[in-house]
């Protein structure tokens, strides 16, 4: 089912919500008010939207450091992710994860994960969980193709695909694996046919087009959901920005980069909206909503107190 | 009072738990209708079908992650590696992500997993077959560790463990499986961080658990017959370490051993004498002592395993020396 056209104004806000998150995470880094890694998501905007917005908020949810798209997509709140940025108490992890383990089970979300592949088997296992209580619920495990080299992927794939669980692979390859271009790490770069080799349906899909890759997720989910099993989707897509804040970004020229700005999510997203009769008004208006947003949750996460040291104890048993 | 071997009081544990709460369901390698290596879980898959006592293939990472998964979903999954050892092929699920998924969000999610593998030498198994890592997961926060010498024990701490609501690491010992005790009838719970003296004693505290336990208890009739009466408590928590049963014991004594197969370097035996130094300076009489296993690998030939792991002969000779 593709993603109905009355809903791209909506995504196309929702991935500058995502955009604009991680633009106001670089400035406030740059002014020193952001401890530890950062690790952004740019030009990776359609993947999370398109994959999140094809599942419930109750389905659930893994994901990688470069995940700040995709929590926010599933229903993550922004000032919670903002302020978990900033270290304050009012965090989604109140200060205790930061930037690369947001997590809310209320929108399905069980946690980003700073070990690339480490999150795939929670997915597969919080679809083992629905599969056993015989609910409908699926999981998506958004990772990278740098995890397609870490064993706990083919572990996972395996389990998954014996026991035909509701979960979905998908996989972003935006072609860097961290500073090294992937095709020097990885045997099989097309990622989807080690999805394949598991004899689960696999594809390969157009991750800058957000209609797209709705569809794609959606059609896997619709296969889960009526007990078809796992699916893999390797979602095409290009990191725009580094690695991490202070990456050189020596393993690239700034042509490519140029080239791979013509052709990113929110520019090809504007572009069909045209199609369909928006105004450049129209645009403006969503990027004006999308832009409060991100100031008011700055707002609200620079207004919070920091944590009470004292909470640095709490929380490690339930 | 029943009586029941360590490896059926475990399977009593797991029947019963099974029984009461449907979140609990058993992944591990050959669990299934081989009923474990071990046999305990034999027939759980007759009563609870494949569905809840699932047989996993050799992939130790994918099956602890999934467990955490599972349990992050709302499950009480109880996941059994073949091996102790095996554990370091899931080393990044159970330390990075079982024991720490629940800080980093904040408390806003739990992780109630139960791992349970057997672990220590005395069969001849080798290095990659016969290690201890308590002292290890010990060092780990966001983890229960758990290492009970008895049936009875075992039985309670691992119903215990089901219901924590926590990722517990359930260490069992290969030799400690065939090995019989009186099980109380009916439901009971042993609690988790809480040891018990298993022998009084006025003269020396020797402190031990899991499969060391029975030669510190031979060790102190042996000692008794040379008139040193040793008080043997079983720690049966690792962590979190019950150390006022441990204090309260060598106020009277003042004199301490403890008893592990573990690696004594950097290990569990350390951590305790160093806090009894620290929250009783004057109690001892005589330097604490520790014992275990010497800093090499675990070898296979009978004589040299012997030589490298605690014997009831070298806890006897460590007490006698206190009181030379």
């Amino acid at each position: 089912m593709p993603l109905s056209p009355d809903r791209l104004p909506d995504a196309y806000r929702q991935m500058l919500v995502i955009r604009k998150f991680e633009e106001a995470i670089r400035s406030l880094y740059q002014q020193g008010k952001i401890r530890g890694s950062f690790h952004p998501c740019v030009g990776q905007e359609a993947t999370a939207v398109g994959g999140c917005w094809a599942v419930r908020t109750d389905d659930y949810l893994t994901c990688t450091y470069r995940g700040h798209g995709q929590a926010l997509a599933k229903g993550l709140s922004v000032r919670a992710a903002m302020a978990e940025m900033l270290g304050k108490a009012t965090g989604c992890s109140k200060g205790k994860g930061g930037s690369m383990h947001f997590t809310d089970p209320s929108v399905g979300l069980l946690g980003a994960n700073a070990i690339v592949a480490g999150g795939l088997p929670h997915a597969a296992g919080a679809a083992l969980a629905a599969q056993l209580e015989k609910s409908d619920r699926v999981a998506l495990a958004f990772f990278g193709e740098g995890a397609v080299n870490q064993g706990v992927f083919f572990e996972t794939l395996n389990l998954a695909a014996i026991w035909k669980l509701p979960v979905i692979f998908i996989c972003e390859n935006n072609r860097y694996s961290e500073m090294t271009p992937s095709h020097a790490t990885t045997a099989t770069v097309e990622t989807y046919k080690r999805g394949g080799s598991f004899g689960i349906p696999a594809s390969i899909v157009d991750g800058n087009d957000v209609e797209a890759m709705y569809q794609a997720v959606e059609a896997a989910v619709s296969r889960a959901r009526d007990g078809g099993g796992p699916s893999y989707l390797e979602a095409a897509t290009y990191r725009l920005w580094g690695h991490m804040m202070g990456d050189p970004e020596i393993y690239r020229t700034k042509e490519e980069v140029a080239r791979a700005r013509e052709v990113e999510p929110i520019v090809r997203l504007s572009r069909r909206l045209k199609q369909l009769g928006h105004s450049e008004d129209d645009l403006a208006r969503l990027e004006s909503e999308a832009a409060t947003i991100i100031a008011d949750a700055q707002q609200f996460a620079e207004d919070s107190p920091v944590p009470d040291p004292a909470d640095a104890l709490t929380d490690v048993f339930a | 009072m029943t009586m029941l071997t360590y490896a059926q009081a475990l399977n009593a544990a797991l029947r019963e738990e099974m029984q009461a709460d449907t979140r609990v369901f058993l992944m591990g390698e050959d669990i299934g209708h081989h009923g474990g290596i071990f046999r305990v879980t034999q027939g759980l898959i007759d009563i609870f079908g494949a569905a809840r006592v699932r047989d996993t293939p050799i992939s130790e990472a994918g099956f602890v992650g999934m467990g955490i998964g599972a349990a992050l979903a709302g499950m009480r999954p109880v996941v059994e590696l073949l091996f102790m050892d095996f554990a370091l092929v899931a080393a990044d699920q159970i330390v990075n992500q079982a024991a720490k998924l629940r800080y980093m969000a904040g408390g806003t999610v739990s992780v109630p997993l139960v791992i349970r593998a057997q672990q220590g030498g005395g069969r001849g198994n080798g290095a990659q077959h016969s290690q201890s890592f308590e002292s290890w997961f010990a060092q780990v926060p966001g983890l229960i560790t758990l290492a009970p010498a008895t049936p009875a024990d075992a039985k309670g701490l691992l119903k215990s463990a089901i219901r924590a609501g926590n990722p517990v690491v359930f260490v069992e010992h290969k030799l400690l499986y065939n090995t019989k005790g009186e099980v109380p009838d009916g439901e009971y719970l042993t609690p988790i961080g809480k040891a018990e003296v298993k022998r009084i004693g006025r003269d020396v505290t020797i402190v031990s658990y899991s499969r060391t336990l029975l030669s510190a208890l031979e060790a102190a009739e042996l000692l008794a017959q040379n008139g040193i009466e040793a008080e043997v408590i079983d720690l049966r928590t690792i962590e979190p370490l019950d150390m006022v049963t441990i204090l309260e014991s060598i106020k009277s004594t003042a004199r301490l051993l403890v008893v592990h197969e573990s690696h004594a370097n950097c290990g569990l035996g350390a951590e305790i004498i160093a806090r009894v130094y620290e929250q009783l300076p004057n109690a001892l009489v005589a330097p604490a002592r520790r014992l275990g296993a010497k800093h090499v690998p675990i070898p296979v030939a009978e004589a040299l395993e012997h030589s490298v792991l605690p014997q009831t002969a070298d806890i006897v000779a460590a007490v006698e020396a206190m009181f030379d």
